[in-house]
């Protein structure tokens, strides 16, 4: 690996902890309804809400409430996503003049949006018009964020509450984030990234001639069943525009991970340059990472949001160091036939198919590996072209549960249920009661959080086999061998654990893989989200028990490296089979 | 539960409001006065002012005389960025590194470089046989462009030496030394060449 390598990666971690403090506080203040900078300009559109939705801000709710509040607003975000599209031949701002999208695909992308995983079995430029990118999109990347941020905030306050039904009000904790937290990043991010070259307009695409004009042999055949071969000249190429730097801003921001075009972040005019490179890879862990803070701030104790940011940050590393190194050794099958691959100051070299030139393979690891460690799942590069080990890194991340950062919100609640679990099972082996800050955890708690542990990896696999034993799923394959066992496997962990990147040569856009899709998008959100406000509501009902001797702490290094083994301990012996059935096995075939 | 809808559908129109159509066009707005180049696909224009390409872009070159781009994986034809509703757009190949496919897709064009240019026989940078994520790639790394100077000089009768400036010329170092690969803008260097030559055409053919 070469020294510019470590660099990058040194580059990215240190901006990315410098972040976290001042945002997470940031984000506390937001949620306590404090001062935060922002309640001129947006107090008034705030309380404009509040008053139009007939919303009593200071309303308490219920866990129950809040999860009818919360699935109601995701039901009605549905519904508006698949009608857009079925609807968008008819609606303005179609100036491709795009037709309306077929049934089984809008119900995945109506599914995979409102749940935050944003897998796409379509391309942006050739399937939605601006106006459903904008209004059924856009709208989504936003306000799917705000709902995992809104659980989080929920969960917290039943950490913390003390003999109390009250979650706090849904309403309030979703306009709050979109309006103060994810709106103004976006605002920022979009405008840097227009700087920088990334599209912004509601022009219809533009025809530009080409400098040396191309050929190709067309066939047809006739009625008689003749081939006729026809030479076609292309003098032109189309460029596809739209309002797509806005759109892209929340994609990152909002770990949602849905392209405006097709290749998503490898396209030009989505991640026009390194530097546009490094803010979007940013903007994905940002959030997640800040986060961390915010929780510790918000249960008073800053040290219990930084043991747990410890936590990921361990787990993310040497996996992330593990990708870059896999692809910059390139593939040795390339090296026999007479290519060059070694990195030196005139080409990235390493294993570049699949990859950009700008971002070389050092900007398209660290991505792949930010990118599968939240729940983000855009690429500036094709996994499936990834080396063997280089793409076991990102498909492991996402079946770890997207608890590394994860999601934002959902990242974080989902490791809580990793630390109650961690905490219940140190409890049982030093013979205490367990408890996390100063909640007793009981068998309610264990049932809840084993629900949102084991439900995916079970629906991964269970449905990974299922796609492997039938023709509708095995015709999808494009890799043979081992390699077309990992793109089923990718697929099942991205869809099953919301996170929408791709071993993209599987062609998923068939009624299998879409409704197939969708109910596993659907179940993996919202199956996790009831028991965690459970969860919350059962803590928040308890007393608080003064700290002792007897405490477990939860905030050191022991109990870092505890939580560690945890997360990495059941993602192994979940996933140690399948993946030796496809990445490992695949890198024996190509090494030896 | 019936008390919920109506914050729900007022949330839900409100929201999309600001954040589907308020904030795009704002972003929109913004962009057309201080980014505008930018914001409609940075397109090159030539002298007349007439667009020649879009700088992000990529398009495909197999002509001897100019510098060739990154494989593509794009139908019907290489760098196809959009081909109507029902065509193809921005596309990979997605083969494996396993895939005979990509064995033999890049023996095949280590072999059209070879027949290009007999006299090269080093080993060829990875970058110009393997294809990019996007098929629109506009960039090829230094090594690339080097590796094609000789055949690219030959074909216009220009010294190698000259070629080899003006691709020292327009190659671009990490981002702040550190972000990203080394790269040269493949349609900017083809712009180039094609100024060069005129220029050396209109030299050598000019009243003495």
């Amino acid at each position: 690996m070469t020294p510019n390598a470590w660099i990058q990666m040194g580059l990215f971690v240190l901006v990315l902890v410098a972040l976290v403090k001042p945002l997470g506080a940031f984000m506390a203040r937001v949620y306590e309804g404090q001062p935060c900078g922002l309640d001129k300009p947006l107090g008034s559109l705030e309380q404009l809400t509040y008053r139009a939705a007939g919303i009593k801000p200071d309303q308490p709710m219920t866990w129950k409430t809040y999860a009818v509040a919360l699935l109601l607003f995701n039901l009605l975000g549905g519904v508006a996503v698949y009608a857009l599209q079925r609807l968008q031949g008819l609606l303005p701002l179609n100036p491709e003049h795009l037709g309306a999208v077929s049934p089984d695909l809008a119900w995945n992308t109506a599914i995979s949006f409102i749940s935050n995983t944003n897998w796409q079995s379509y391309n942006g430029e050739t399937t939605m018009s601006y106006l459903t990118q904008m209004l059924a999109l856009t709208v989504q990347n936003f306000v799917s964020a705000a709902t995992g941020m809104a659980v989080l905030v929920a969960l917290i306050r039943g950490i913390r509450g003390k003999q109390t039904d009250n979650l706090g009000n849904f309403w309030v904790d979703l306009v709050r984030s979109t309006l103060y937290i994810l709106l103004p990043l976006s605002f920022v991010l979009a405008l840097l990234l227009v700087s920088q070259g990334v599209v912004q307009t509601f022009s219809p695409y533009k025809k530009v001639p080409l400098l040396q004009p191309v050929s190709y042999v067309q066939s047809t055949i006739s009625a008689a069943g003749k081939t006729n071969n026809k030479t076609v000249w292309v003098k032109h190429q189309v460029l596809p525009l739209g309002p797509a730097a806005s759109q892209i801003a929340i994609k990152q921001l909002g770990t949602n991970g849905g392209g405006f075009f097709g290749v998503n972040s490898a396209h030009p005019f989505e991640n026009p340059n390194p530097l546009s490179n490094f803010l979007e890879v940013l903007a994905i862990l940002l959030i997640p990472a800040s986060l961390c803070y915010t929780f510790g701030r918000m249960v008073g104790d800053t040290r219990q949001g930084w043991a747990i940011f410890a936590a990921m940050l361990i787990i993310f590393v040497p996996l992330m160091v593990g990708c870059v190194w896999a692809e910059h050794a390139g593939n040795p099958k390339l090296a026999a036939l007479g290519v060059n691959q070694s990195p030196s100051a005139l080409m990235s070299g390493g294993n570049m198919e699949g990859k950009e030139t700008r971002f070389g393979v050092t900007d398209s690891a660290i991505w792949a590996t930010v990118t599968t460690a939240a729940s983000n799942g855009s690429v500036n590069s094709m996994h499936d072209s990834f080396t063997p080990l280089g793409g076991l890194v990102p498909m492991w991340l996402m079946e770890l549960g997207e608890v590394i950062f994860g999601g934002v919100g959902s990242g974080l609640y989902g490791m809580l249920m990793f630390v109650i679990v961690a905490v219940f099972i140190a409890g049982l082996m030093v013979g205490r009661t367990p408890e996390y800050l100063g909640k007793k955890i009981e068998a309610f708690e264990m049932k809840m959080a084993t629900i949102c542990v084991l439900v995916p990896p079970a629906l991964v696999l269970v449905t990974a086999g299922i796609a492997c034993v039938t023709v509708m799923g095995k015709s999808a394959i494009e890799n043979p061998g081992a390699h077309g066992f990992s793109e089923i496997l990718y697929w099942a962990s991205s869809v099953g654990n919301n996170n929408g990147s791709a071993f993209a040569g599987l062609g998923t856009n068939t009624p299998f893989y879409n409704i197939a899709g969708g109910l596993l998008m659907w179940v993996s959100r919202y199956f996790l989200i009831v028991p965690t406000l459970a969860l919350a509501g059962s803590l928040a009902k308890k007393k608080q028990i003064p700290v002792s001797s007897g405490t477990l702490p939860t905030h050191d290094a022991l109990f870092t490296a505890w939580l560690v083994a945890m997360v990495v301990l059941i993602g192994a012996l979940t996933f140690l089979p399948a993946l030796a059935l496809g990445p490992i096995v695949e890198s024996l075939h190509l090494w030896h | 539960m019936w008390s919920q809808c109506r914050p729900a559908i007022a949330v839900f129109v409100i929201l999309s409001a600001v954040t589907g159509l308020a904030y795009p066009l704002l972003v929109t707005g913004i962009a057309a006065v201080v980014f505008p180049w930018q914001a409609n696909g940075s397109v090159l224009t030539n002298s007349a002012g007439k667009p020649v390409g879009s700088r992000l872009i990529g398009q495909y070159f197999s002509e001897p005389k100019y510098f060739w781009p990154r494989p593509s994986a794009t139908s019907p034809v290489p760098y196809t960025a959009y081909n109507g509703p029902l065509g193809d757009c921005g596309s990979a190949s997605n083969t494996g590194p396993t895939n005979p496919k990509l064995f033999a897709s890049v023996q095949r064009r280590i072999k059209r470089l070879r027949v290009a240019d007999p006299t090269e026989k080093g080993t060829v940078p990875v970058d110009l046989v393997t294809s990019s994520a996007s098929g629109l790639d506009p960039d090829i790394s230094p090594a690339a462009a080097f590796y094609q100077v000789q055949r690219v000089a030959a074909a216009r009768g220009l010294a190698v030496s000259v070629v080899k400036k003006l691709v020292e010329h327009l190659c671009q170092g990490r981002d702040f030394g550190v972000l990203g690969a080394p790269r040269v803008n493949v349609l900017e260097l083809n712009l180039a060449l094609d100024r060069l030559s005129s220029i050396q055409r209109a030299a050598s053919q000019g009243p003495r």
